[in-house]
């Protein structure tokens, strides 16, 4: 009798939570349906299904977008930028852990403080030296991204050394190691799971990041983000082309997030929490 | 020992070089150039408080921080009232609860851009038709007045980001021991007891790190406002992030919008430290 009512409770929770999550993707369900419609179907309604698929949305879209060209530079910038923010931050996460002076936690704090900073507090001064340094271009930009994504990486690393015991690094020292080796060697791989953390927080924040790009970079080498700017400001009130570009555009997104479910919820949760 | 400082040097100078140039010297480039003309090169004289006078005399900038305030709040409430209902649905043991995860999940790992546009034609076009089939004259012409679009942009935020807030609450949830509901329940406590009584103490740091995270981030907003209201109409929907922006790079007046950069971090700062010492402190007196 208890079990009954217990079950039932279970089967509302569940119920609730179905009709919650149709909610949650009705704007992508949406989205599809009309990118597949003409110009004159979705004036006509939004609601129902199309009654062909007009891909012809999808061709223009692809190549108004110059998709596979804003494709390469999106995953050109976000796969250096993240790669070196790995890089340095674990070095810099591993030398700030291991030495326990007042200089290394003065050090610290600053790349802890730098987190309070808002970008628009930097952007215009920053966006002023690049340019007289004639910087404001990919390069420019993946080195921007390695100052604003360093902190929270430092951070996380240097959290994780603390599980790293000193006794690897006087072994690796003790057979003759330096210590670029005892790093990549013993600590880098040790710190696999912290790393797959921190690269996932920085994809999504840099390959979604609009405002950065769009100051530095012009429409020549555009990423997605910035290029579904100037594509959709081209075609407003156009809803077949557009919605077939903001399809265009997310996909890659989903292919990321199919597979790399469990390692991204798990990743966020933890950048979160600590 | 000598050694081992010239390899803690090296192993920092990269972040200490990116930092330093990227965040650190614009930043206080940026502080000093507010008390002079800077036009984004040259400034050839400091005239003072005369930005920061004027910028709070600004109708436009001080509309912009009262609609970014009215916002932030709302969404703060919003977010975590549904973060936490999200969490509470997917921990229970149902059938979908992975199903459901990945689905409140998934908007946070699109950009606030592309969403706002995605938005942009649910609001516009799905409420028209929606409007038209109930005969709602309420839902035709939304994100064109400031009323309408203020919900846009909350409803558009709570959308994307109570996934993430779930997240957050899912891991304090998760943590609880199961043994402790159990007990409760042999002890006839109802399940509105048991979450007043146990799961709500316990996931009680959990706010600790999403009112800080949420409050920030609503007050940080610039890509969905761009793409969904764009500002408008009439600049009524326009946050202090976008303010910001068009002063410096529509307007190209530099040191006067600098000069709100620097408004805008004190507010974020303040935001931010208060609440990690509000809530460490209730943390504690729990």
């Amino acid at each position: 009798m208890k079990m009954n009512k217990e079950s039932k409770n279970l089967f509302s929770v569940e119920v609730l939570g179905l009709v919650l999550g149709l909610i949650w993707i009705a704007p992508f369900y949406l989205m599809i349906v009309n990118a597949f419609k003409t110009k004159r179907e979705i004036f006509a309604g939004v609601l129902g299904l199309p009654q062909s698929l007009a891909l012809e949305n999808f061709v223009k879209a692809f190549n108004d977008l110059e998709f596979l060209k804003s494709l390469f530079n999106s995953l050109l910038i976000t796969g250096v930028s993240v790669a070196i923010i790995i890089l340095f931050s674990a070095m810099a996460g591993y030398a700030l852990a291991r030495n326990k002076s007042k200089l290394s936690g003065i050090i610290f704090f600053v790349f802890v403080a730098a987190m309070l900073i808002p970008f628009q507090s930097v952007m215009i001064p920053l966006v002023s030296i690049f340019g007289q340094a004639d910087l404001l271009n990919a390069a420019g930009l993946i080195f921007m991204y390695l100052g604003f994504g360093c902190s929270l990486s430092i951070f996380l690393y240097h959290g994780a050394m603390t599980g790293i015991p000193k006794s690897l690094d006087e072994a690796a020292i003790i057979d003759g190691a330096n210590r670029l080796q005892l790093f990549w060697y013993i600590i880098f791989p040790l710190l696999k799971p912290i790393s797959v953390t921190v690269g996932i927080l920085n994809v999504i924040w840099i390959w979604n990041d609009y405002l950065l790009p769009s100051l530095v970079l012009g429409e020549a080498n555009a990423t997605i983000p910035l290029k579904m700017f100037f594509f959709f400001g081209e075609y407003t009130k156009q809803w077949h082309l557009a919605l077939a570009g903001l399809t265009l555009a997310i996909i890659p997104v989903i292919i990321f997030y199919f597979f790399a479910q469990k390692q991204i919820i798990k990743g966020v949760s933890e950048g979160a929490v600590k | 020992m000598n050694n081992q400082n010239k390899w803690f040097w090296i192993f920092l100078s990269p972040v200490i070089v990116a930092l330093g140039i990227v965040v650190v010297i614009p930043f206080i480039y940026g502080f000093v150039f507010s008390f002079t003309d800077w036009n984004g090169l040259t400034a050839t004289k400091f005239i003072g408080f005369e930005h920061y006078i004027n910028l709070f005399l600004e109708e436009e900038f001080m509309n912009s921080i009262w609609f970014t305030i009215k916002f932030s709040v709302v969404t703060v409430i919003l977010l975590n009232v549904f973060g936490l209902c999200l969490a509470l649905i997917v921990t229970r043991n149902i059938k979908s609860n992975n199903l459901l995860r990945t689905v409140f999940f998934m908007p946070n790992l699109i950009g606030g851009l592309i969403l706002g546009f995605i938005w942009q034609f649910i609001f516009i076009s799905v409420f028209g038709d929606v409007g038209n089939l109930l005969g709602l004259e309420s839902m035709q012409g939304w994100l064109s007045t400031t009323e309408t679009g203020f919900w846009g942009l909350v409803i558009l935020t709570s959308w994307q980001m109570a996934g993430y807030i779930m997240i957050i609450y899912i891991a304090y949830l998760e943590n609880i021991p199961k043994d402790l509901i159990e007990a409760a329940k042999i002890d006839g406590a109802t399940a509105l007891q048991r979450f007043k009584s146990i799961t709500f103490p316990l996931v009680a740091p959990a706010f600790t790190v999403s009112m800080f995270l949420t409050l920030s981030m609503a007050f940080k907003i610039y890509d969905q406002n761009l793409s969904l209201t764009n500002g408008g109409p009439f600049n009524s929907t326009q946050m202090v992030a976008m303010e910001i922006v068009r002063t410096a790079f529509s307007d190209n007046e530099m040191a006067y919008a600098q000069a709100k950069a620097v408004i805008f971090f004190l507010i974020v700062a303040v935001i931010a430290l208060t609440q990690v010492y509000y809530n460490k402190k209730r943390e504690v007196d729990m």
